[in-house]
């Protein structure tokens, strides 16, 4: 009898530890999500504050400036849900005026528009990157998130479900074209 | 910044992802970053300034060969010390599936993790299981590096997720500046790699060669590498052994000198590639490149613009590419100047740049690296750890 009694604590006391490890991987994800969602914030941020100094510098000509300086203000604005389709519009924006490379080394060539065109290029190429970091995070979170053990015992408490950043990050090709 | 770089195999032995390490580590120091580079080592072996011995490597059966892997409980405690005196910004695991010191550090540390997958393995059973035991460590990883679109594809496939595909770097310059040596120029083919072991491909080259040699004599072909010389040529006839000479292996200087001299650098590799490095080093030094079909070398070759591709294996294609290519000069000009062009992408300092935004994206905002204490088990839970 008191044999049994043990032995059912033992299994109580490993299973408790189980779940406690499974938590902890857990908890540890959902950190990892949020700091890879603050470097994409910081990326998004960036890129749309360096295209609207561009649109505003006087560079581009009238045209192109309008629509940047649309694109990088509907991005810095968008509410949270709109924020994707936002973003992809910059993006596309950005493609659209850094479309011809005769354009791209006119900027260059204007006072200061080669620190310039290096700091849109660098926010431009970091954008993907922060962007497929986040997004693996979500995916091994939400597989973690998936399994028996951890709806059953609940153990992502309420933590809301992770979502995946999903935009166009296409970068113009003649911008990140280095050295060539 | 400070980085800290882990090794999984043994610094004293030659190899593509120790070179690799090696050249990153000397390129972040010279922009002024400070690096700790942790490597299985002998103890009595000399070691570059910046790195760290984490203990001899143990011989053992692994993955189909004999592989020298660090894990115990000593390696568990040089791994925590060198994270504990490091204070890094970042640490950056090369290889973290290997079970050695990759997988050691990740289990110990916590904080900003960069990790560059090398292989690309087939899918297997073992595999299998294997990366679903690793998948606790391997979730501490802030980011994923593959070497290439087709590294990347493997790692998607067997462990879900994403990564950025960042090539390996070249000392473009090193391989461009080479000096030619007159003696290895003049109708010349080279081949690099390990003469014994067949999926470098020596062996259908030798198949091609008889082909080659008919519709042009002079050609002579040039091999650079470790194995047995003689079994090499065994089915070659005693004419057409004069036309094969063999270098041994060569050090650094002479194979940048070498892929400057030859009118033809062959790939002909037979599989289980992820990368190509030899390729980019011999578009660096100018030399018209033939190679396998296989998808990392395509890759590297740009579908073929940058480099002519022939079927894997098949030794006939081979023989009337390089007899083509051979008796054309124009067209290897053009593959020269393609090349040149193409590898600059390549170079350390756009992948050098590129792996420095990886760590600048991780890091920002984050707190450095520590051990984690959660993962040293039960002591740590009851607060029974020491300090």
């Amino acid at each position: 009898m008191t044999t049994t009694l043990i032995w059912i604590l033992v299994v109580l006391v490993a299973v408790g530890l189980y779940l406690s490890w499974t938590a902890g991987r857990l908890d540890r994800l959902h950190a990892r999500i949020d700091a890879a969602r603050a470097a994409l914030d910081a990326q998004l941020l960036r890129r749309a504050s360096v295209a609207q100094e561009l649109a505003t510098a006087g560079v581009l000509d009238p045209a192109a400036s309008i629509v940047l300086y649309e694109a990088a203000h509907a991005a810095r604005q968008a509410e949270e849900e709109l924020r994707e389709v936002a973003e992809s519009e910059l993006s596309q924006a950005l493609r659209a005026v850094f479309a011809e490379p005769q354009l791209v080394d006119a900027l260059r060539e204007a006072p200061g528009g080669e620190a310039a065109a290096h700091e849109l290029a660098e926010a431009v190429r970091r954008v993907p990157m922060a962007r497929r970091f986040h997004n693996d995070a979500v995916g091994a979170a939400r597989r973690l998130r998936e399994h028996r053990k951890v709806r059953w015992f609940r153990l992502a408490g309420h933590a809301p479900f992770p979502l995946a950043f999903e935009m166009d990050d296409e970068s113009p090709a003649a911008l990140v074209e280095r050295a060539a | 910044m400070r980085i800290g770089i882990v090794c999984p195999y043994s610094w004293d032995v030659p190899g593509g992802v120790q070179f690799h390490i090696r050249d990153l580590a000397e390129y972040f120091i010279r922009l002024g970053h400070e690096v700790s580079v942790l490597a299985p080592a002998d103890d009595d072996t000399p070691l570059p300034p910046y790195v760290v011995s984490a203990g001899r490597a143990v011989p053992v059966p692994y993955n189909g060969s004999v592989a020298r892997l660090n894990f115990g409980f000593l390696s568990a405690a040089r791994v925590r010390r060198w994270l504990h005196e490091g204070a890094f910004d970042v640490i950056h695991i090369h290889e973290p599936t290997s079970p050695s010191l990759g997988l050691l550090t990740c289990w110990a540390a916590q904080g900003p993790i960069v990790a560059t997958f090398h292989t690309s393995n087939p899918r297997s059973r073992a595999m299998i299981a294997a990366y679903s035991i690793l998948q606790a460590a391997l979730e501490k990883i802030s980011a994923r590096i593959a070497v290439s679109e087709y590294a990347r594809r493997t790692l998607v496939e067997h462990l879900g997720g994403d990564a950025v595909v960042i090539p390996n770097g070249v000392d473009v310059g090193f391989f461009a500046g080479a000096e030619p040596r007159p003696e290895w120029q003049g109708d010349t083919i080279g081949f690099i790699g390990r003469i014994d072991e067949s999926r470098k491909g020596l062996p259908v080259l030798m198949r091609a060669l008889p082909a080659i040699l008919a519709a042009r004599p002079q050609t002579r072909l040039l091999v650079a590498g470790r194995g047995d010389e003689e079994e090499a040529v065994e089915r070659l006839s005693k004419e057409l052994r004069t036309r094969v000479e063999f270098l041994g292996m060569i050090s650094d200087e002479d194979k940048a000198r070498l892929l400057r001299s030859v009118d033809l650098y062959v790939a002909p590799n037979t599989g289980g590639e992820s990368f190509g490095i030899i390729l980019v080093e011999a578009m660096s030094a100018g030399a018209p490149v033939l190679a396998s079909d296989l998808d990392a070398f395509a890759q590297v070759l740009d579908q073929g613009s940058a480099g002519e591709l022939f079927p894997n294996e098949d030794a006939d294609a081979l023989a009337e590419a390089a007899v083509r290519l051979l008796a054309d000069p124009e067209r290897r000009t053009a593959l020269r100047d393609r090349g040149s062009a193409h590898v600059r992408r390549f170079d350390w300092s756009t992948v050098g740049a590129d792996i420095l935004s990886v760590y600048e994206t991780v890091t920002a905002g984050a707190a450095a690296v520590a051990t984690d204490d959660r993962a040293t088990g039960l002591r740590a839970r009851f607060g029974l750890a020491r300090d």
